[in-house]
């Protein structure tokens, strides 16, 4: 055990630390769900992508650094400190690589990592429909195997920037409609293709932040096509581990708005009992830092985590919740603020960080079914009669 | 940076793990309990397998480790709710006593690793420690530092508690006695900090078997035709009690890396890993014992024996409250009505 970070290591954070001195957008962008906020999103992931920092730890070939996951959290503590911009291709760099990575032919990664890097081409997912949630395996959108193909019918809904995205990955229904999750085939799909009809939805916080797909005889060509026919079940529980594992939410987001917590706190007045609740923000954060340590050393010691995905996605997106709910009782009667009233305490964000931890009991899995997943998988209960 | 342990550390544990098992059954403490809460025999094996020796420098006898190796002891002994003061001998005891320049200090630490002094410390107010009538050798408070006093300097008055495993007494100074073995105050906050290590430690260990108890239970025992386990509402409580002790494990092996390496931050990570740990660890009891229901209230059952040891070490070394409190002041630093 040695928790000092190597001379390799540190010499990665310097490099980091003075490119994103020269790097870095002098004032916030703006919002990720607006048109305009997704087109400076998508400048920043170029810049991050010219100095090799978009994908450090994908293979060089790709545009990555070819870094372990050590550094990558170190990349990711860093990248937080300093305020950098949120990542508007997380689907993609997080999600859709990782599962080409492990998954995909050698074609297809060379057609799609590299403009997945750069951020030319932005990924958005389509699980949900409107009659399917917690449930996946009820899948309903059908492709229908063609000579050259799918041609893919069905409606996608909650697709997280799905209004501007350039491609998407999904699961749609190969099988019988009653054959569940053996019958389900992973493919990906320009949003440009046609029949392809895109709704845009406005969130809880005003902004359209995703979509609904309306998908009418869609061609989709095999390469197109993520593994097998009807085994797209075990390429999306891969997917669902690496947004439910360390990727998707690093600890280094966490920490840097801990350390905001706590700058907040400090220009109060000082209240003993919110001082307990604000330590107590900052250890959930640290404790979640040292977890996912643990966890990235076993993954290094070769060790699988599996289900284990589902016990740290419990802790994240209710440790954001209670973190930002502390935030608004420290603001008191100014929680309610949007940015743009003059007494809104940093812009509003606090509020905005609330309603997008809001979210994070219901996405990736929704924390009823994680706590399912712990106790049928990790503990190993006995499952429920359906 | 390498956060794991190597094969040296993790043999250990599996050694001790088979000798405790073997040793310290349920049936075994309740005899140690009806006994005044200590074993000769037991002791006597863990000097054997080297358990008491383990931080006692090689010289002098011992193995000398440090934290990184004797958190996984710990955690063991916590899974069997092992009897006797192994946290004050051998995490706080041991150590401190080979920072002295006594005379008899290496005479002393070769009786530790032989099983032969048995140590106590006091770990909490008023002025109360753990097995305190058969120790041979105390650490008390003294001024803002520590001393150490031999049995014949001391008076105890027993303070029965819940938790027969671990009774607890306090200790008074006999009138006129000097203590010429002293540490300063740097040592006493490094002996204290040893201290709430050792008890996060076990309390992890608490909180993994008495898991192991629950699921057992709850896929044993049938009501309305099925497995309790299968119901939701238990799995659910079972799995928040997973997640609590999944994300201590890790904050205590990270203290136990600052205590070992000295680090900065060593009395910060020892409060955030006895916080965890210990809010950890009566989750999963009290979750355990809503599990087993009626007959985890009785007496006959094991349960209880783990519950009373989550209750004794949680309030030992420093309670939540103080810990949270200590956390505070080092992340955020100012303290209303301080300037």
């Amino acid at each position: 055990m040695d928790l000092r970070p190597t001379e390799a290591q540190e010499a990665f954070r310097r490099e980091l630390l003075t490119w994103l001195e020269h790097n870095l957008p002098s004032t916030p962008l703006p919002s990720m769900d607006t048109e305009e906020g997704f087109a400076a999103h998508r400048a920043w992931e170029r810049r991050l992508h010219a100095g090799r920092w978009s994908v450090v730890n994908w293979p060089e070939r790709y545009g990555g650094r070819g870094a372990d996951l050590m550094d990558w959290l170190l990349f990711e503590e860093e990248y937080h400190r300093a305020g950098a911009p949120g990542r508007v291709n997380q689907n993609g760099i997080f999600m859709m690589g990782p599962t080409l990575l492990e998954f995909g032919t050698e074609a297809q990664r060379d057609r799609f990592l590299p403009r997945m890097a750069s951020g030319e081409e932005i990924w958005c997912q389509g699980w949900s429909e409107p009659e399917v949630g917690s449930d996946l395996a009820a899948i309903s959108s059908r492709a229908t195997a063609v000579e050259d193909g799918y041609i893919v019918n069905g409606h996608k809904i909650w697709v997280s920037r799905g209004v501007w995205a350039d491609w998407m990955f999904g699961l749609f229904r190969t099988g019988s409609p009653d054959s569940r999750h053996r019958g389900l085939t992973f493919l990906i799909m320009p949003m440009d293709a046609p029949g392809i009809t895109v709704r845009p939805i406005r969130q809880i916080d005003g902004e359209t932040g995703f979509a609904e797909i309306f998908l009418d005889d869609v061609h989709v060509p095999f390469e197109h096509r993520i593994g097998g026919h009807d085994e797209g079940w075990a390429v999306a529980m891969a997917t669902a581990g690496f947004e439910r594992g360390v990727l998707l939410r690093s600890p280094g987001r966490f920490r840097a708005a801990a350390q905001r917590l706590i700058e907040l706190y400090r220009a109060g007045e000082g209240d003993e009992v919110m001082r307990d609740a604000v330590a107590g923000a900052w250890m959930d954060t640290e404790v979640h830092h040292l977890h996912t340590l643990w966890t990235v050393s076993r993954l290094q010691r070769g060790e699988a985590i599996g289900a284990e995905a589902s016990v740290n996605k419990l802790f994240w997106s209710e440790m954001d919740m209670r973190l930002h709910a502390t935030a608004l009782d420290l603001l008191e009667s100014r929680a309610p603020l949007l940015g743009t009233a003059t007494e809104a305490v940093d812009a509003g964000r606090w509020l905005d960080g609330y309603l997008f931890a809001l979210a994070g009991p219901i996405y990736a899995g929704s924390n009823q079914i994680q706590r399912t997943i712990v106790a049928d998988r990790v503990l190993q209960l006995p499952r429920a009669p359906r | 940076m390498n956060f794991g342990f190597d094969d040296d550390q993790l043999a250990l544990r599996h050694t001790v793990r088979e000798v405790l098992e073997a040793e310290a059954t349920p049936q075994r403490l309740r005899a140690t309990w009806d006994a005044g809460g200590f074993s000769r025999h037991l002791w006597g094996v863990l000097a054997d397998v080297g358990v008491l020796g383990l931080t006692v420098p090689e010289p002098c006898g011992g193995l000398g480790m440090d934290e990184r190796s004797t958190v996984l002891v710990m955690e063991e002994a916590g899974r069997v709710v092992l009897e006797g003061p192994l946290i004050e001998t051998v995490a706080v005891g041991a150590p401190a006593l080979a920072a002295t320049t006594a005379p008899a200090r290496d005479e002393w630490l070769a009786g530790v690793a032989e099983g032969k002094l048995v140590m106590t410390a006091v770990s909490g107010e008023p002025s109360l420690a753990a097995t305190a009538d058969v120790a041979d050798l105390f650490l008390l408070p003294s001024g803002d530092g520590l001393a150490f006093a031999t049995a014949a300097e001391v008076t105890l008055v027993a303070q029965p508690g819940t938790d027969g495993g671990r009774p607890l007494s306090t200790v008074a100074l006999l009138e006129g006695t000097s203590l010429p073995v002293r540490l300063g105050k740097d040592e006493r906050e490094l002996a204290w900090d040893r201290g709430a290590l050792g008890a996060a430690a076990q309390l992890l260990g608490v909180g993994a078997r008495v898991m192991e108890l629950a699921t057992r239970h709850a896929r044993v025992r049938h009501q309305f035709g099925q497995p309790i386990g299968a119901f939701q509402a238990v799995k659910h409580l079972l799995a928040d009690s997973l997640v609590g002790l999944q994300f201590a494990r890790p904050a205590v092996y990270k203290a136990a890396w600052s205590v070992a390496t000295g680090a900065p931050t060593r009395g910060r990570d020892v409060s955030v890993a006895k916080v965890y740990a210990t809010d950890a660890a009566t989750a999963a009891c009290r979750a355990a014992l809503q599990v087993h229901g009626a007959i985890g209230y009785t007496w006959e059952h094991d349960l209880h024996l783990w519950l009373k040891r989550a209750l004794s070490l949680s309030s030992a070394w420093g309670t939540v409250r103080w810990h949270r409190r200590r956390v505070a002041d080092a992340v955020i630093g100012v303290r209303p009505g301080c300037s």
